[in-house]
């Protein structure tokens, strides 16, 4: 019997507290699956953030620190300096990274530190019951934005993926997504890429990974991954922003989209 | 006739439907007869004797219920 | 080795801890201690460390926490508005149980204040500015000698509790200077560190630095552990020096520079036959309580002599515990009492003046 698809030791056995549908589960095996795949298990230590994957550290079966809010980044560049042969990397959510922590990830880019940030953007923040995000769409319904997100109160929403790819540290950036076997595939090859230049040394690597948020969206797990899709993709297109050696980020929004 | 062999770890499943959308041969489907102990209903596999093998239902389940091997 | 040499506080408290080994250090400019992470950034590499300077505080004190983590010796230091910034992170430190040494070189505030020398971070260092129940060790020195020998003696504390070291020096001992003799490079056994995050080489399961516990029996269980910690150092720990306290009418409590400066007055008064004494806390926290019992029959009253509004007279009462009274005497905003006002003072409490 040949196996197909079997669960990666990458990940502890332990049952998540996550909601039915959510994509912190997907995204949490990609990783801890291309990590196993590139026999770096046991050379790996991971920074998990607050929000829903506070709790990270019992479904991953590396090192794990714990960071306050936001300050992952800060925590990953002591880990990396006292362990630098060490596949170090943190994930984060859209509170967490977006809003709180933009200092930190903006300097870790800045000073092109070499591990590699995993971006977990669901519009919403999740743990704390549906508030605004600052990567929330415009015209968004959130706990803190009853009528909808509005650009005038509110301003646009954020695009780190563009913003990282200015700073000349981050030398691999891409935007991925989790809504359809097919792009979780082609996810985990960029997961396993941005982790495979973490092992040249490059620089900084940061993959945007656009999620869902079933509970605080307010829709079936089926219904988000189309919303994700129908939404949320227009605005934060997929695919690559920077790769090594590219010195510009001239893959613009635009450009992108249009592909 | 399909080669393949789904297994369901019915005690994982949290009833989210996502396998269920994406199964090219569509025997997937929630059995609302039953839950588990986590008080879910769980996805079960209709008729085995389909299954492609594809993979699509481990790859999109968020909780690793799914395991897939082709005979 | 032994040679003295001139120098200033702040680039002597750098070489104590590359003396004691330390090998990283994070921080962000503030004044009145640049010459600190200026030092490190110049002598840290050399010493086979490393030097990294954070885009603020709030990032310093997390990468010390993530280097701690990773099993490395840490240094950070910074100055009061900077080290209130870094609360979050000390409450982290202790509930992971992570070592790390952290100099304050402490200036007048609140606020940005001013960026001469206070000891208005009494509160902020003893009584906790983070969250929950937790103590950093914290200690006084009053020379940049003394600094040396606590910085070395702060690595060690922190290595063998787990626990984060405060060495609380205000801006004048770090601005002056003073002929030191530094330590020989430290080359003893470290401290095995099994829980570190050093990734698990296939030998072991997964190490998880954290400080969350949602369940409540989790976290009281946890807290009694760093109870009892806490309860060890209090015992263990506590550091003072007394002088002259037989025969004395008058005790002066006071830490750091303002200590040196009511021995100056302490000398001054005795030449007019008046007997004092003093009560030099070393370690504020745990604060040297039994001190308190050594104060002999003589003494009629306590004068708290403090760089704030009065921090530290609350445990000098705690101290006393009503047996005798306590008065403040204190200056603030950058300025430094006197000798002379020590003096007045002290001769208004014994009703001369």
């Amino acid at each position: 019997m040949k196996v197909v698809f079997e669960y990666t030791h990458g990940m502890t056995r332990e049952d998540s507290i996550y909601c039915p549908g959510c994509t912190h589960g997907i995204a949490h095996r990609l990783i801890m699956e291309a990590l196993e795949e590139m026999q770096l298990l046991s050379e790996t230590i991971g920074i998990s953030p607050v929000g829903c994957s506070i709790l990270a550290h019992r479904y991953m079966n590396v090192d794990m620190c714990e960071a306050s809010h936001g300050r992952a980044p800060a925590i990953a560049t002591g880990i990396k300096r006292v362990q630098p042969d060490c596949t170090v990397f943190t994930y984060q959510g859209d509170g967490d990274l977006a809003s709180i922590g933009t200092g930190e990830i903006i300097h870790a880019a800045h000073r092109g530190e070499k591990f590699t940030t995993f971006f977990i953007n669901n519009a919403i923040y999740g743990m704390t019951g549906g508030q605004m995000a600052p990567t929330t769409l415009i015209g968004q319904k959130t706990t803190t934005t009853p009528e909808g997100r509005s650009e005038l109160l509110c301003g646009k929403p954020l695009r780190m993926a563009e913003m990282i790819a200015t700073i000349e540290g981050a030398v691999f950036v891409e935007r991925v997504s989790l809504d359809s076997p097919s792009s979780i595939f082609k996810a985990k090859k960029v997961i396993k890429k941005a982790i495979q230049i973490q092992q040249q040394k490059l620089g900084f690597g940061f993959v945007e990974i656009l999620s869902t948020c079933p509970t605080n969206w307010g829709m079936a797990p089926i219904d988000a991954m189309a919303w994700l899709r129908t939404n949320m993709i227009p605005y934060f297109p997929l695919g690559n922003l920077k790769s090594p050696g590219e010195t510009d980020a001239s893959k613009s929004v635009k450009g992108r989209r249009n592909k | 006739m399909g080669r393949g062999l789904v297994k369901f770890d019915q005690e994982r499943c949290k009833g989210c439907c996502l396998c269920v959308s994406v199964c090219p041969v569509k025997i997937i489907e929630m059995n609302t007869l039953k839950i588990n102990s986590k008080g879910y209903h769980t996805a079960d596999v209709l008729d085995i004797d389909q299954c492609i093998g594809c993979g699509n239902c481990a790859i999109i389940c968020p909780d690793g219920a799914i395991s897939v091997y082709i005979k | 080795m032994n040679e003295k040499v001139l120098m200033k506080g702040n680039e002597a408290f750098a070489e104590a801890a590359i003396r004691n080994d330390c090998k990283y250090y994070f921080g962000y400019p503030i004044t009145p201690q640049n010459e600190i992470p200026e030092y490190m950034a110049r002598e840290l590499p050399k010493a086979g460390g490393v030097f990294v300077q954070a885009e603020s505080e709030l990032a310093a004190i997390h990468m010390a926490y993530g280097a701690a983590a990773a099993g490395g010796r840490v240094l950070i230091s910074s100055s009061s508005p900077g080290i209130a910034l870094m609360q979050e992170g000390f409450s982290f430190l202790c509930s992971a149980e992570m070592p790390c040494v952290i100099i304050n070189v402490s200036r007048g505030g609140p606020g940005i204040g001013t960026i001469l020398p206070g000891q208005a971070d009494y509160y902020q260092a003893t009584k906790g500015g983070g969250n929950g129940d937790y103590h950093l060790i914290v200690l006084a020195p009053a020379s940049i000698q003394e600094s040396i020998m606590l910085i070395g003696k702060a690595f060690e504390l922190t290595d063998s509790y787990r626990n984060p070291v405060m060495i609380l020096v205000d801006g004048m001992i770090g601005q002056m200077m003073e002929p030191v003799t530094m330590p020989a490079r430290h080359s003893g056994t470290r401290v095995e560190k099994p829980w570190a995050l050093t990734g698990t080489k296939g030998q072991r399961t997964h190490n998880v630095v954290k400080s969350v516990y949602l369940k409540a029996e989790e976290l009281e269980a946890w807290n009694w552990h760093l109870l009892k910690k806490y309860d060890q150092i209090k015992t263990n720990e506590v550091r003072y020096e007394t002088q002259d306290l037989e025969n004395a009418s008058i005790i002066f409590v006071a830490y750091g520079t303002t200590s040196r400066i009511v021995k100056e007055a302490m000398a001054m008064l005795a030449d007019e036959g008046i007997k004092t004494g003093l009560i030099r806390p070393i370690s504020l926290w745990p604060y040297p309580y039994e001190a308190f019992t050594e104060i002999p029959s003589s003494v009629t009253s306590v004068i708290c002599v403090e760089l704030s509004q009065g921090q530290m007279i609350d445990d000098v009462k705690i101290g006393l515990n009503g047996k005798l009274p306590v008065s403040y005497l204190g200056r603030f905003g950058g300025s430094v009492i006197s000798a002379e006002e020590v003096v007045n003072e002290a001769k208004k409490r014994l009703g001369m003046i």
